[in-house]
């Protein structure tokens, strides 16, 4: 029954886009009905101003989030078509674009993509009854975004040579003599700028600057992102490496419980311990704003939720989502209170890497 | 065959001139692009430009350049030589296979590479257990930077080197043997000198190529200007200082483009002399078989068993642990579609420049083809970022169809496509064309009847080049694709971003599979070189 009601109303979007077209062009309306007029009139009023398919651009990968705007499209009857592309990639087409964006949902990894685009304008504002669904730390305080999903900063380890006892209580151990050329650590990653954003604000300017001395005094290496270094840890090529917590999981999906690594949450908690998100907002020039929002609402409903929960390993943002069992509990995990927004700015922190050599 | 200044004729046509300056100006977008981003430019962005920093990643960059390009043609030029003009056992399969490496995108090599040779790698887990190796030198940065990218780059130079030596008149050698040269000089001084164009076209590609890499430099960990203007989109969205980088690294191209320009010499490599060119014969190893084999057998193994073999392991272990297996039909479709698309549109386009470059050199046709290589220096989100500007504000009915994205191929790619065209224009002598002419056909007629017919080979060579790397390209495919548009390449991609290597494994394969079809066509068409031996019959 459902079924035959989507289709209908689908008829009725497509004669809807054709009468439109029929206008714009100045051609005979009767090119593109092929039905009774009084039905599409009907199905008329039913979507009044519905510009066609939705379109998401995601800075999240299709094997990440793929399967679950398939359900939207499915539950919904809502047509979606997706660009996939890297958070950054996308932000940077979204500024291109500017005021000819044919983008409804930016769809973003991390903060700082959406940070990036909410600074110049090109987002508007979401209604309360979504960004009130997320707690008041995932979401951006002028509601231009919300979070749809946790990621935790965390330490991997090799589990053959090393035991949580072994680590320090903070990554501000790991600038001790014993870790000397054993830890990895990727500043060009987004998530790793964001982590030492949060030490900036935490620990300030001078402590941080310390910290990153210690570090490349200590022989860290550099990794171009988060994968390689989960790979490396496991491979024994390093002891820990500086990550998202996620990639773990992924490994040991494909690789069993044998995979030689494992995540530690720092015990002190900190700016290690940050927990960002990914998150969403609707473009100012969205034409389908309405089946934005419920683009938005559903990735937030119950079944969005426990889809990140359970196939991409992330932690659910909305009260009442179990997370999953192989995760450590947010709750555990010491998260320092710290703004999503202050995050989005890397700037500051692109800075003192740069001074530092850490970034060319 | 003395090196003498090439012919200058009289103005070009307009059937030539206008279409090479079309393409030449298209070619070009990129960056007007830049120079309209970097107006914006705050005294910041001025001030990170100028720093000792900058100076230092331009040297390593060179650097890199130098090292890929010298290894590239120290594996293409015993590696074509042995597969085009030798009796090598199984010429062919390894005229195909040798080639192959071209296609696999550097993201995916670099990762492959590493994963193989890498401190705690395969290879030193199959070292460990007998040899109990416990460590692998590092390969990180300049030595594992110029290993990837030379093994994923060297086919440029072994393509173009290939279609040269196929077309070497043996009346030159065996001239030059008749006066009393040996087999060592014949090769320095008659074959070698003869390659010189196909070698430096190569090595140019080669080097650009390694200008714009970000994938392996990135996993390599070597800062190049490339990873440099990557990080300035990724971290800090700021595309001003992005746009002033990439005008630095058009600079950079812009000095390579003169050092070939000095390396290609301006000789004239047609027959000047009346009759028809023969077939060579093929050159009989003999015992040398036996250092030949391995050699290539080796480059092979490297440079495409390698990194295929992992791939191979992955999907298998994936299927084993019970992961779907998706079959990527429309993937698949989209990028042929594509690929070939931008394959004929490139090898159309680079026919009228070919002939200005070739036959009516001059101030004109040198900036027009310098141009041409702009969006084939500069890394491909720049390119695609640029025809987004443009096409999102000024060709709205073609944004973010087929056909915009084709067109960024092209402008990618297209020194790929021109390079080949040349090669085979300069083996064209002019003299036919003016017999033509003389009998009274016009310029259209010329190009129509002798001009495309003579080249033709040169130019589907060019089109085998652009198809290749166009199926492996991925940021102009993410950004300029359709909504909702899928690639083997954007698949492999969105798995291995994730770590899902088992789903990226699938499509990688495909890509490395599907290409080597139109190689093999490419590689079985060629006219097969004579009988070793002359006239008698096969022992």
């Amino acid at each position: 029954m459902a079924g035959v009601i989507r289709r209908q109303y689908l008829g009725g979007a497509a004669a809807a886009v054709g009468g439109l077209l029929a206008v714009a062009c100045g051609e005979p309306e009767v090119r593109y009905v092929d039905r009774p007029v009084d039905r599409i009139v009907e199905k008329q009023v039913e979507v009044p101003s519905d510009p066609g398919a939705l379109v998401v651009y995601s800075g999240r990968s299709e094997s990440l989030v793929g399967p679950i705007i398939g359900q939207f499209k499915e539950a919904t009857g809502i047509d979606v078509a997706v660009k996939y592309g890297s958070t950054s990639q996308i932000a940077a087409t979204l500024l291109e674009e500017g005021q000819n964006s044919p983008a409804d949902v930016f769809f973003a990894q991390d903060p700082g993509g959406l940070g990036a685009v909410a600074n110049e304008g090109i987002l508007s504002g979401l209604p309360a009854e979504i960004t009130d669904l997320v707690p008041a730390w995932a979401r951006s305080p002028e509601g231009k975004w919300v979070g749809l999903s946790g990621r935790a900063r965390t330490v991997v380890y090799n589990t053959k040579t090393l035991s949580e006892a072994d680590l320090p209580d903070s990554v501000a151990g790991f600038t001790d003599a014993q870790w000397k050329g054993k830890v990895g650590w990727a500043p060009t990653n987004g998530s790793f700028q964001a982590m030492v954003t949060a030490m900036r604000v935490l620990w300030g300017e001078t402590q941080t600057g310390e910290w990153l001395q210690g570090m490349q005094a200590n022989d860290v290496k550099v990794y171009p992102k988060n994968t390689p270094q989960v790979a490396a840890a496991a491979a024994g090529e390093i002891g820990v490496g500086l990550v998202n917590h996620y990639y773990l999981h992924r490994f040991l999906q494909e690789e069993g419980d044998s995979f030689p690594a494992r995540n530690y949450h720092p015990r002190a908690g900190g700016p290690d311990s940050l927990v960002m998100v990914a998150g969403a907002g609707i473009a100012g020039t969205a034409k389908n704003r309405e089946n934005a929002e419920k683009f938005l609402k559903f990735m937030l409903s119950q079944v969005g939720q426990q889809y990140f929960a359970g196939q991409t390993f992330e932690y659910p943002l909305v009260e009442g989502v179990k997370t999953n069992r192989l995760l450590t509990p947010l709750a555990e995990i010491k998260r320092p209170n710290i703004d999503m927004v202050a995050l989005a700015d890397l700037r500051g922190t692109q800075e003192l890497l740069r001074g530092l050599g850490i970034l060319q | 065959m003395t090196a003498g200044p090439a012919r200058r004729a009289a103005s070009p046509p307009l059937v030539v001139l206008l279409p090479a300056l079309l393409v030449g100006l298209a070619m070009l977008l990129p960056l007007v692009y830049l120079v309209i981003r970097s107006a914006g430019a705050s005294e910041a962005a001025w001030a990170l430009l100028f720093r000792p920093q900058t100076a230092a990643t331009l040297g390593r960059t060179a650097l890199l350049v130098l090292t890929v390009t010298a290894s590239s043609v120290a594996i293409a030029v015993p590696v074509a030589w042995l597969t085009v003009r030798t009796d090598l056992p199984l010429r062919r399969l390894w005229s195909v296979l040798t080639m192959l490496p071209l296609v696999i995108p550097s993201f995916v090599g670099a990762f492959l590479f590493v994963s193989a040779l890498g401190p705690k790698g395969l290879l030193q887990q199959l070292l460990a257990g007998p040899f109990g190796v416990d460590r692998l030198p590092e390969i990180y940065g300049l030595p594992g930077a110029t290993l990837t990218l030379t093994l994923l780059s060297y086919p440029y130079v072994l393509l173009t080197l290939r279609g040269a030596l196929r077309n070497l008149d043996p009346v030159l050698d065996e001239a030059a043997r008749s006066l009393g040269y040996g087999n060592r000089a014949v090769l320095f001084r008659v074959t070698l000198p003869q390659l010189r164009p196909a070698l430096a076209a190569g090595s140019l590609l080669v080097g650009l190529y390694t200008l714009s890499d970000f994938g392996a430099v990135s996993l390599m960990r070597y800062p190049t200007i490339t990873w440099i203007i990557f990080q300035q989109y990724e971290t800090a969205f700021d595309r001003t200082i992005a746009a002033l980088l990439s005008l630095v690294l058009v600079g950079m191209a812009l000095a390579i483009l003169l050092v070939e320009g000095y390396a290609r010499g301006r000789g004239r490599y047609y027959r000047s002399g009346a009759g028809a060119s023969r077939r060579s014969k093929a050159i009989q190893l003999g015992r040398w078989k036996w250092l030949a084999l391995p050699l290539v057998a080796g480059v092979t193994l490297l440079a495409l068993g390698v990194p295929s073999a992992i791939l191979a392991y992955w999907l298998v272990r994936g299927v084993g642990a019970g992961e779907p297996l998706l079959i990527l039909w429309s993937a698949t479709r989209n990028s042929l579609l594509v690929s070939v698309l931008a394959a004929l549109v490139a090898a159309v386009c680079s026919i009228p420049l070919a002939v200005l470059v070739v036959r009516y050199p001059g101030k004109l046709s040198q900036a027009l083809e310098r141009s041409s290589f702009t969006g084939y220096a500069l890394p491909g989100i720049v390119v695609a970022l640029a025809l987004v500007f443009f096409g999102a504000t000024y060709a709205r009915p073609v944004y973010q169809t087929v056909w915009l994205l084709v067109f960024a191929y092209v402008v990618l790619f297209f020194p790929a496509a021109l390079g080949a065209t040349r090669a085979a224009m300069l083996q064209v002598s002019p003299r036919l064309e003016e017999a033509a002419r003389g009998l009274g056909r016009n310029s259209l007629q010329v190009m129509q009847t002798i001009t495309v017919p003579l080249i033709g080979p040169g130019v589907l060579m060019g089109a085998a080049l652009v198809f290749l790397v166009t199926m492996k390209e991925l940021p102009a495919t993410l950004i300029l694709g359709p909504l909702g548009f899928k690639t083997l390449s954007t698949a492999v991609w969105s798995a291995a971003s994730e770590a899902f290597f088992a789903q990226a494994a699938a499509p990688a394969l495909a890509l490395i599979l599907i290409s080597s079809v139109p190689m093999a066509f490419l590689v079985l068409r060629e006219r097969s070189l004579a009988p070793a031996g002359g006239g008698r019959p096969p022992a």
